[in-house]
C-alpha cells in the first residue's frame, strides 16, 4: 500500500518537475534565442555538405551530401539550414568589425546546456534544420571556450544519439586535445581569418593574430591526415571532421584588395582539407569606430565578384593569376571575372563549340560546366548549332560573341561578329546592361568614404 | 497523321511502344484517351493497356540504357504533364531503334525528345528536393509527425526514402493535399495512405495547421521559437526579397510555419 503511494508520488512529482521544465523553456528561451542569434548572424556559412552519412539503428538523422539541404531562405535570401547560433555572445576581446565586442553596449545571453541541445533535437525532428552550426564568444579563455563547444556536440552525439551535421567554430587559441575531441563529433569545423593581412587584423583586433587562426587549421588538417591513415588500417575508426574546413574573410572592412584576398584563397584550396572560402561584405556595425570605414550599405557587388572568382577557381580551372594581376589588383564591378578574363583575351577565342576540348569551352561566357558537359557529351552524335546551344540553356546573348559554331561560320549571309571583329572595348557596353552600370557605379562611390587610419574622422 | 490514344497511364504509354513496333507504325502523337483529338488526323489506334507488354518494353529499356537515364524517366512520368507524351514515346522509340554498339542516345541533348524528357525529368527532381527542404512536420499528442504538402508534380513517392533513413525513430505521416494521399511510417514501414471521410480530417487541407486539441504539449512553443529565430537570422541591411522568391517560391509558404 505505502509502495503504491510512493509510486504515486514520483509520478506526480515528475509532471510537476516536467511542467517547470517546459515552462522554463518558453519564456526566457525564446528571447535568449533570438538574442544570440542574432549576434551569429554575420557569419556566412551555414552549408551541410560534404558528408555523406546514412541513417542509424536508434539514431536521429542522416546527413545528405551533395549541396546539402536548404530548409528555408531569410528575408535577405540567405539560405538556412542549419541552427546557427552562439553558445554566448559574451566576449572578452575587442575586435572592431564584431557586433559581439567587449565595449559594445548590446543585449548579452547565454544558452543552457540542455536549452540549446533541446531545441537542436526538435528543431530537427520538425525538419526545420539539417543540424547545428555552434559558435560562442570567447568567455574566460580559449579552452574554457572551447571545452563547451566541445561538451554539446558531445551529448547531442551520445546522449540525444544525432546523427545530423555538426558544424563547430573553433575558438582561435585552443588546445590540440579539444580540437581533437571535437574533431570527432564535429562533420565541419572552422577558423575565420576575417582579415587576409596580419597588419590589418593587427589593427582592428590587437588581441588576436595571424598564428592564432593557422595554428588551429593546422591541427585540424594534420588530424584529418592521421584519421585517413588509420582508416586504411582499420575500417571501423570513426571519422574526424569528414566535411572538412571552411573559413571565411570579411570585405571592404580595411584596405585590401580583390587580389590579397583571393590570393589567400588560392593558397587556402592548395591545403587537402579546406572545402570552403567564404566571403562577407563588411555591414557597419560599430559605425563609432574610427578604424572602420563608414558604409551605407554593404558592398554586395563586390562580394558577389568574390564568390564569382572563388567559383572559377574551384570549377573552372582557373589560377588566381589569370582573375586578378597587377595591373588589375581589384574585379571589375560591371562585369563578371570570367567575362573580364575573355574580355582582356581576345586571343583566346573563338571557341569552336565541335571541335575544342572541354577545357577551352567551360571558358567561354555564358557556358557553366553543365552546358559544357552537355556539349561534349552531344556533338558526338551531331553538329551543334547556336539552336541547339539555347535550349541547352547557354547565355546565348554572352556567349555568341566568342563561339564559332556550324551555322556562324559559313556563309556571307550572317557575316561573322566575335570579339576579335568587334574589339574588346566595343564590346563590352554591349553585355553590361544600364542596371548592372548602376549598381557598380554606386558602389564605387561608397568606397569613397573610406576614413582608414584618420583620427576622430568618425560621426 | 497517326494518331494513338492511351489512358495516359506508364504501363499504357509502355504499351504503345509495344504496338508501334509490332504493327510497324510510327505514330507522330500520343493523346490521352477522351481528349479531343486535333484536325486531320486521319488514322486513330487505340493502345489496349498491357502489363505484359509493358513489361517487356520495359526490361528492354533497362539493357539498353544506363540505370541512371532509366530513373530519369520514370521520374520524368511523374510530373504528370501532358506535353511529355509524345516526346516521352518518341525517345522510347530512338532507344530502340538506335544501332547495337553506339554510344547510348541518352546522352545526345541535341535531340529534341531527349533534351524534353530530360528537362521534364530534371524539374521534377528538383521540386522533389524542394519537399525536402520545405516540408515541416508538426508533433501531434499521439507522437506521430505530420506534414502536409501540395506538390505541382506527384513527387511523394520519391521523398519517402529519405525521411525514412532520416526519421527512422518517429513516427511519421507526410500528406499530400493536391493528390489526396499520403505516406504512413509507423517506425516499421511506409504504408501508402488515404483518408476514407475526407471531411473530418485531422487537420486543415489549406493550412495544414492540425487541429489544436489534437496538438501535443509544446508544438506551439517550438514554431514560436522557429519563427523567432526565422526573423532574427536576417540581416536587414542586405533586404533581398528578390533572391528569397527565387529560391523559395511563394507557392509553398502556406504549409510553411514560419510563413504562416
Amino acid at each position: 500500500m505505502f509502495l503504491v503511494y510512493f509510486d504515486y508520488l514520483c509520478k506526480k512529482f515528475r509532471e510537476v518537475s516536467l511542467i517547470v521544465f517546459q515552462r522554463m523553456l518558453t519564456e526566457k528561451t525564446i528571447e535568449k534565442l533570438q538574442i544570440l542569434a542574432e549576434s551569429a548572424k554575420y557569419d556566412v556559412s551555414c552549408s551541410s555538405s560534404g558528408t555523406v552519412r546514412g541513417g542509424k539503428q536508434g539514431m536521429v538523422g542522416n546527413t545528405v551530401g551533395g549541396v546539402g539541404i536548404c530548409h528555408s531562405f531569410a528575408d535577405d535570401g540567405r539560405c538556412i539550414s542549419l541552427l546557427k547560433v552562439m553558445l554566448t555572445n559574451y566576449c572578452m576581446y575587442d575586435c572592431a568589425y564584431c557586433v559581439n565586442r567587449r565595449s559594445n553596449d548590446i543585449r548579452r545571453a547565454t544558452l543552457a546546456v540542455h536549452e540549446l541541445e533541446e531545441i537542436v533535437m526538435e528543431f530537427y525532428r520538425r525538419n526545420y534544420i539539417e543540424g547545428l552550426f555552434l559558435s560562442s564568444g570567447v568567455v574566460r579563455n580559449p579552452d574554457y571556450t572551447m571545452e563547451r563547444l566541445v561538451a554539446i556536440a558531445r551529448d547531442l552525439r551520445t546522449v540525444h544519439r544525432f546523427n545530423g551535421y555538426i558544424h563547430l567554430k573553433s575558438i582561435p587559441g585552443a588546445s590540440r586535445e579539444l580540437m581533437s575531441e571535437a574533431g570527432r563529433y564535429a562533420d565541419r569545423m572552422s577558423v575565420n581569418i576575417e582579415i587576409p593581412k596580419e597588419e590589418s587584423l593587427k589593427l582592428l583586433a590587437p588581441e588576436k593574430d595571424h598564428q592564432s587562426v593557422f595554428q588551429p587549421m593546422r591541427f585540424i588538417q594534420q588530424g584529418v591526415l592521421e584519421n585517413k591513415e588509420d582508416r586504411k588500417r582499420l575500417r571501423h575508426v570513426p571519422r574526424f571532421v569528414p566535411a572538412g574546413q571552411s573559413t571565411q574573410m570579411i570585405v571592404g572592412a580595411t584596405a585590401e584588395t580583390d587580389r590579397d584576398i583571393l590570393h589567400m584563397s588560392s593558397a587556402l584550396y592548395g591545403q587537402p582539407t579546406m572545402r570552403r572560402v567564404y566571403y562577407s561584405g563588411y555591414v557597419s556595425v560599430n559605425t563609432y569606430d574610427p578604424r572602420l570605414p563608414v558604409l551605407k550599405q554593404p558592398p554586395l557587388v563586390r562580394e558577389n565578384r568574390l564568390y564569382q572568382a572563388d567559383w572559377l577557381m574551384r570549377f573552372y580551372q582557373f589560377k588566381v593569376e589569370e582573375i586578378v594581376d597587377e595591373a588589375n589588383a581589384n574585379l571589375d564591378l560591371e562585369v563578371d571575372p570570367k567575362l573580364a578574363w575573355a574580355l582582356r583575351h581576345p586571343e583566346q577565342f573563338p571557341v569552336d563549340i565541335n571541335r575544342d576540348e572541354y577545357e577551352r569551352i567551360l571558358r567561354v561566357p555564358g557556358i557553366g560546366v553543365r552546358s559544357a558537359t552537355l556539349i561534349v557529351n552531344s556533338r558526338r552524335f551531331n553538329r551543334i548549332t547556336s539552336y541547339h546551344l539555347k535550349k541547352m540553356g547557354v547565355v546565348m546573348k554572352k556567349a555568341k560573341y566568342f563561339i564559332t559554331c556550324h551555322e556562324l561560320t559559313d556563309g556571307y549571309a550572317n557575316p561573322i561578329v566575335g570579339i576579335n571583329e568587334l574589339h574588346p572595348e566595343r564590346l563590352k557596353p554591349l553585355l553590361v546592361s544600364k542596371a548592372q552600370q548602376k549598381k557598380a557605379a554606386e558602389e564605387m562611390q561608397l568606397t569613397l568614404e573610406f576614413l582608414n587610419e584618420e583620427s576622430g574622422g568618425n560621426e | 497523321m497517326l494518331v494513338y490514344t492511351f489512358d495516359r497511364t506508364l504501363d499504357g504509354l509502355l504499351s504503345a511502344v509495344f504496338d508501334a513496333f509490332s504493327l510497324r507504325q510510327q505514330p507522330e502523337m500520343l493523346v490521352g484517351k477522351g481528349e479531343p483529338l486535333l484536325l486531320f488526323c486521319e488514322e486513330v489506334h487505340e493502345v489496349v493497356t498491357s502489363d505484359d507488354r509493358a513489361g517487356r518494353v520495359w526490361a528492354g529499356l533497362e539493357k539498353r540504357l544506363s540505370r541512371q537515364a532509366v530513373k530519369l524517366l520514370m521520374v520524368s512520368y511523374l510530373s504528370e504533364l501532358p506535353e511529355l507524351d509524345t516526346p516521352l514515346f518518341h525517345y522510347i522509340c530512338k532507344v530502340f531503334r538506335q544501332p547495337e554498339g553506339r554510344t547510348s542516345i541518352e546522352r545526345n541533348l541535341s535531340d529534341p525528345d531527349v533534351l524534353a524528357v530530360t528537362n521534364i525529368g530534371r524539374k521534377v527532381i528538383y521540386e522533389q528536393h524542394r519537399m525536402l527542404q520545405f516540408l515541416r512536420f508538426q508533433k501531434a499528442k499521439d507522437g506521430t509527425y505530420l506534414g502536409v504538402v501540395s506538390p505541382d508534380h506527384d513527387v511523394l513517392p520519391l521523398t519517402v526514402a529519405h525521411f525514412r533513413d532520416r526519421f527512422g525513430d518517429q513516427p511519421w505521416l507526410i500528406y499530400d493535399a493536391k493528390r489526396r494521399y499520403g505516406f504512413y511510417y509507423d517506425q516499421q514501414e511506409v504504408t501508402r495512405i488515404t483518408f476514407l471521410q475526407e471531411d473530418s480530417l485531422p487537420f486543415d487541407l489549406d493550412s495544414g495547421k492540425l487541429r489544436d486539441d489534437l496538438l501535443s504539449e509544446n508544438e506551439k512553443v517550438f514554431q514560436e521559437l522557429w519563427r523567432t529565430y526565422f526573423k532574427a537570422i536576417c540581416i536587414r541591411e542586405r533586404m533581398n526579397p528578390r533572391k528569397q522568391l527565387k529560391d523559395m517560391p511563394r507557392r509553398y509558404w502556406k504549409y510553411m510555419t514560419e510563413k504562416q
